[in-house]
């Protein structure tokens, strides 16, 4: 495996300023880390020649990085309207009640993060969930156990 | 026009697999490249002019006239960027999406032949954070133009991925985001083609524009044009979603009528229920009542009631539905996502929040209602960008349209609708609990 310092100049290289790295930068240290950690910020900041507070700054706007530890697992569920009109709310509800928590929170073990996210743009095959980043249409709330127990069981 | 589908930008799609690029060259993919090529820019320019082609984005700019912007390097020494904006995020949008998943190499090819036409080198494809999947077609579709110099020529197309930021669909907030930073908007002028990435000429173009480029110059501007109405040219691909039976995207001729597209195409609404309204362009358009539907799906149609074609994205609502839980849902997506740097949308979104809720619970006063549509006004062409903005013509629009649904809040202390309205109690990303174990307050 490349070390992370080696593929940010790497990623560097593809702009014409440096900090245009800083996005894809996060992402890979965050896919390191599990969360931008105070650790991961550092490493990011000194792979792109920045602070750490200028990387912190930029993460903390940005929904998709984390500033706190978050699940092995990431079950976003879109609430926005589409999805809403098609029992999103009975499919998040349908999560809090197989893992135990709420949205916003991590199962006790640490393996799943639930939250609810905006518009992931698949309004038409509503409801949306992303599971680990990758798309699952037209859920239904009968769909949500087998999910849940796909995530316990396949690591 | 009766409802029938007419597919230009994803022609073949349905008859073969267009990711793999020797498929797509089956076809005649990359011909309309290898024939721009044979053109000078100035042709392409005219050919653009010629076919009316408006920014499939939801602004509607002409787009030969915006590439036509960008100064010759005599003008200005500058490299000359092209950007596409993937950032697609509207909600009710989600024909970007299937553009990038199913015809990746029209989509490539449209941007080679704008890069040629705006004489840029580096083409940087802004996708949003949360599309992985059309990403990695990209990916592999860019791997295969890799050993093909013949196609690529001197020009690189980076794939640059979002991070979660409804705001980044806005060019400017795009541009600097791209840049490394907040995607926060910037003050116009200068615009893009003058001082954009890198303060340099940059040209700033939607996906569905960049896959329209490729038929266009394969069937001729002229040609293109005879396609659509007056304003609204050719086809667009419609997000179909809601109280639907057959939600998804559909390729049409613009100026369709909206009651073909509803019930033809999308095959009415589901359990025979009554339609009660219909979101016409994504979220940010004003509402169309159930006895406005009889309407063309073109730009100065729905210009004409007073709301926009925007992105596309049509969201059909049925009779259960409630108007105030509407404009919670809707206005907390814009609360959620305004980027902060202006007042009166970083404020005003909050307060229509706050108002939305206490009409929706029975707590509010008559004044408030007033209230709500002056707070709107006071966030209306007052900030950089549009965000706030289409918060306050969405909601004031549900207010305009249905005023009596608001006022018997107010009457009934509380919403006659309930727990039987789909949006009912619906937990919005804003709204949501967070768990902050270190956060914990002292007793």
């Amino acid at each position: 495996m490349r070390n992370f310092y080696e593929e940010v100049q790497e990623i560097k290289a593809r702009y014409p300023d440096w900090r245009s790295a800083t996005l894809p930068a996060l992402r890979l240290a965050q896919e390191k880390h599990g969360f931008l950690s105070p650790n991961a910020l550092r490493e990011c900041a000194e792979a792109l020649g920045t602070t750490p507070a200028f990387c912190e700054s930029v993460a903390s706007f940005y929904d998709m990085f984390h500033l706190r530890p978050v699940g092995r697992h990431l079950v976003e569920v879109c609430t926005n309207v589409s999805c809403a009109l098609n029992g999103a709310q009975q499919v998040l509800e349908g999560f809090e009640r197989e893992l135990g928590v709420r949205a916003g929170e991590t199962t006790e073990d640490g393996e799943v993060t639930l939250r609810t996210i905006e518009c992931l743009g698949g309004c038409g095959w509503a409801t949306i969930v992303a599971i680990d980043e990758r798309y699952r249409t037209h859920v239904k709330p009968d769909d949500v156990s087998a999910i849940v127990e796909e995530l316990r069981g396949g690591g | 026009m009766a409802a029938e589908a007419r597919q230009i930008v994803m022609a073949g799609a349905d008859e073969r697999d267009l990711t793999k690029l020797a498929e797509y060259e089956a076809i005649g993919g990359y011909q309309a490249l290898q024939k721009a090529r044979g053109m000078t820019p100035a042709a392409i320019i005219d050919e653009l002019n010629a076919s009316e082609l408006r920014g499939r984005g939801g602004a509607f700019f002409p787009t030969g006239r915006k590439w036509s912007f960008v100064p010759k390097p005599d003008q200005n020494p500058n490299p000359h960027y092209l950007v596409v904006n993937a950032d697609e995020s509207e909600p009710g949008s989600f024909k970007d999406n299937e553009i990038m998943a199913r015809v990746p190499h029209r989509f490539i090819e449209g941007c080679l032949i704008t890069a040629y036409a705006v004489d840029s080198k580096n083409v940087f494809v802004y996708i949003r954070g949360e599309y992985t999947g059309p990403y990695e077609v990209l990916v592999g579709a860019l791997e295969e133009l890799h050993g093909r110099a013949d196609l690529r020529g001197e020009v690189t197309i980076v794939l640059h991925r979002g991070a979660g930021a409804y705001i980044c669909g806005e060019e400017t907030a795009l541009l600097e985001s791209l840049e490394g930073e907040r995607g926060q908007p910037r003050t116009k002028p200068p615009f893009p083609a003058i001082a954009g990435l890198y303060a340099s000429p940059t040209v700033v173009n939607n996906v569905e524009t960049m896959a329209t480029v490729p038929p266009i110059i394969t069937m001729g501007g002229a040609e293109y044009a005879k396609l659509g109405v007056p304003d609204s040219r050719g086809t667009r691909l419609v997000s179909l979603s809601g109280h639907i039976v057959n939600g998804g995207n559909y390729e049409v001729e613009n100026g369709i009528s909206m009651r073909d597209l509803i019930y033809g195409l999308g095959g009415g609404i589901p359990e025979g229920r009554r339609l009660k309204c219909v979101i016409p362009g994504g979220s940010s358009t004003a509402i169309l009542r159930y006895d406005e539907i009889d309407v063309g799906y073109d730009f100065n149609s729905l210009l004409r009631l007073d709301t926009a074609m925007g992105s596309a994205g049509v969201i059909v609502l049925d009779e259960r539905c409630c108007m105030v839980q509407l404009g919670i849902r809707v206005n907390e997506f814009y609360e959620h996502e305004s980027c902060g740097k202006c007042t009166p949308c970083r404020e005003g979104t909050r307060w229509m929040s706050q108002i939305l809720r206490r009409l929706e619970a029975g707590d509010a006063d008559q004044h408030e209602l007033d209230l709500l549509l002056d707070v709107c006004d006071r966030i209306n062409g007052k900030c950089l960008c549009p965000l706030g903005e289409t918060a306050a013509i969405a909601v004031a629009s549900y207010v305009a349209k249905f005023r009596e649904e608001f006022q018997a809040h107010i009457d009934e202390d509380g919403c006659p609708f309930g727990d039987s309205s789909p949006l009912h109690g619906v937990l919005a990303p804003v709204a949501q609990h967070t768990h902050h174990p270190t956060a914990t307050v002292p007793a």
